[in-house]
């Protein structure tokens, strides 16, 4: 059952601000579609094991190699605060 | 002067690399075009028409020195805006991504520059893909080419129509669940989603990373088949490309012998009589050039709504955790002389800069795989997966291609399905066990509707088999 409270928890699992009307909204919607997926409960999974993804790949190494970033200008550009060549971002450890 | 824009992309490549055309002439006759249509369609969210004329004088220039100009020489292609471009910003139809330019090419933006096409433009979509008419953008919405009272479909909306309404002959789009096929199919032109792992996806926007794959939109199967060509392929910088010799894709095999396979399921209650004319018609003529028909069965097919939007969203909900507010894209940091503090720039950041459905799945996905609901959610929608990838092991040991409708209804009209996401979601009931499954399909145009909509249908194939697919594809022009 998705009530405010477990609205809110997830809300601040996901890192997301909401207001109260999408909170409100929210709750209801998020029942709605729970709701239509009830049916996937009666389905027998019990000796069927998971797909993560179809191609069967696993352990893709690549050699742990350094190689330089052509455009690192472009990308500091983007930063929200900057500080030289580092993103200055909120104190992480209080 | 010629009217370069109903030509096709394979006939303006020949005419250019055969000196027929200058790449010039072609670009400026498709921004032209986009000048004067796209105020009515909105198909573009950004449209670089310096930066085309460039390249194809670039394009010339080689021809003129005897240089290979590549497959796609002077082809005006349209990208889907969650493709990176170096140099432009990719918007990904959100706010979140404000003053975001991308500092690399995507793979297959690469593989389009070295072929020789030349980039006109970026194209609306729903906001991060997620959505079936292109109404989720954080822009606008853009119209049906064929209705302007009516949604082109999407996420990948805006390529379509732009191909459909002769601004480009060529886009690329991405297919998460159906992104590619019904917005093909709602605006009358081809599109293919290609086999899980056989288009990179670095440089793609992630969505939902297990299910995400690049495809194009196209006027015609030759079309779509010389696109894969240039596109397709194993590259190193995305660990699940599937590793693969490059290939040319032929589609005049033909359909002499080949089993259509017609899945019960997807023949319910709810199908327009309009979309399953077009269904009959299409076999009738796969029928009268040789195909054969099973009748197939994919049961689990009732379960791949609900596994979709567990599994979707659930990676969806992991990979939109990288817009933080911190290194790129819209911050409420940025305005802010002082920094607040972490958790809040986090909440803030991504509570103004994600618009509603985004924030729907992100909530959904977090949900489905939080502590106490991961078993009976994610981890359940992934062994269901099983379940119907399996469905569709059976089908292809007795039919080579299937066929199918792309979607339940033609094009519906703009705001009749915004109010309720269920709604919006079971439209992609068709579409989505292709990408649970990781095989490949088609959405081709079969007719039009007695009011004048264009009607598609789909056609799947197993694995890596697309030019089983498009030769089928390719039986069904002219219908």
């Amino acid at each position: 059952m998705i009530d405010e409270a477990l609205v809110k928890h997830v809300a601040r699992l996901a890192r997301l601000q909401l207001t109260d009307a999408e909170t409100a909204a929210m709750k209801r919607e998020l029942g709605a579609i729970l709701d239509t997926m009830e049916a996937l409960k009666s389905v027998d999974v019990s000796a069927v094991p998971p797909t993560s993804h179809v191609l069967g790949l696993t352990d893709v190494l690549r050699p742990d190699e350094a190689r330089p970033f052509a455009h690192r200008e472009a990308l500091l550009e983007g930063a929200p605060n900057r500080d030289g060549d580092y993103f200055k971002v909120p104190k992480v450890l209080e | 002067m010629t009217d370069y824009t109903s030509w096709s992309a394979s006939a303006i490549a020949a005419a250019v690399r055969g000196k027929k055309a200058k790449a010039e002439d072609v670009a400026g006759a498709h921004l032209e075009r986009i000048r004067a249509e796209d105020p009515k369609v909105r198909a573009f969210i950004r449209v670089l028409a310096d930066e085309a004329l460039e390249a194809a004088r670039e394009v010339d220039a080689k021809v003129a020195e005897g240089r290979d100009p590549g497959l796609l020489a002077g082809v005006p292609v349209a990208l889907k805006d969650n493709l990176n471009v170096r140099g432009v910003p990719t918007t990904c139809g959100s706010k979140i991504l404000e003053g975001f330019v991308a500092p690399y090419d995507a793979t297959v933006v690469e593989r389009l520059k070295l072929h020789g096409a030349v980039i006109v433009g970026k194209t609306n979509m729903d906001e991060f893909a997620m959505g079936s008419s292109t109404e989720n953008s954080a822009f606008f919405p853009t119209k049906n080419p064929h209705d302007h009272a009516r949604v082109p479909g999407g996420s990948s909306g805006g390529s379509a129509a732009a191909v459909a309404s002769g601004m480009v002959p060529l886009a690329l789009g991405s297919d998460t669940g159906g992104s590619i096929r019904q917005p093909a199919s709602f605006c009358g032109v081809v599109g293919l989603k290609p086999t899980y792992g056989l288009v990179s996806r670095y440089g793609l926007v992630a969505f939902a990373s297990s299910l995400d794959q690049i495809g194009p939109i196209a006027r015609n199967v030759e079309d779509a088949a010389l696109a894969l060509t240039a596109i397709s392929g194993f590259d190193p910088l995305d660990s699940t490309s599937a590793p693969s010799q490059p290939r040319s894709y032929d589609v005049s095999s033909g359909v002499q012998g080949l089993r259509i396979g017609l899945p019960a399921e997807y023949a319910g209650p709810g199908l327009e009589p309009d979309v399953k004319a077009a269904v009959d018609r299409a076999l009738a003529a796969l029928r009268a050039k040789g195909a054969q028909t099973v009748d197939v069965s994919l049961p689990n097919t009732k379960h791949a709504v609900s596994t979709y939007y567990i599994l979707a969203p659930s990676e969806a909900s992991a990979n939109l955790a990288r817009f933080d507010g911190m290194r790129y894209g819209f911050s409420t940091a940025r305005a802010n002389a002082r920094l607040t503090g972490l958790l809040e720039t986090y909440e803030a950041s991504r509570g103004r800069g994600f618009g509603p459905e985004v924030k729907r799945r992100i909530m959904l996905g977090t949900y489905a795989l939080s502590s106490g609901y991961y078993d009976a959610y994610y981890g359940r929608a992934q062994r269901v997966r099983t379940l119907i990838k399996r469905d569709f092991d059976e089908a292809f040991r007795n039919a080579d291609v299937l066929l199918t409708p792309v979607a339940p209804t033609p094009a519906f009209k703009l705001g009749e399905k915004t109010s309720d996401p269920v709604q919006m979601y079971l439209s992609d009931v068709f579409t989505i066990p292709c990408n649970i499954a990781g095989i490949a399909g088609v959405s081709v145009p079969c007719g039009k509707t007695k009011g004048g909509l264009p009607l598609g249908v789909q056609l799947l194939s197993r694995p890596f088999e697309e030019h089983i697919l498009l030769a089928a594809a390719k039986a069904l022009e002219g219908l």
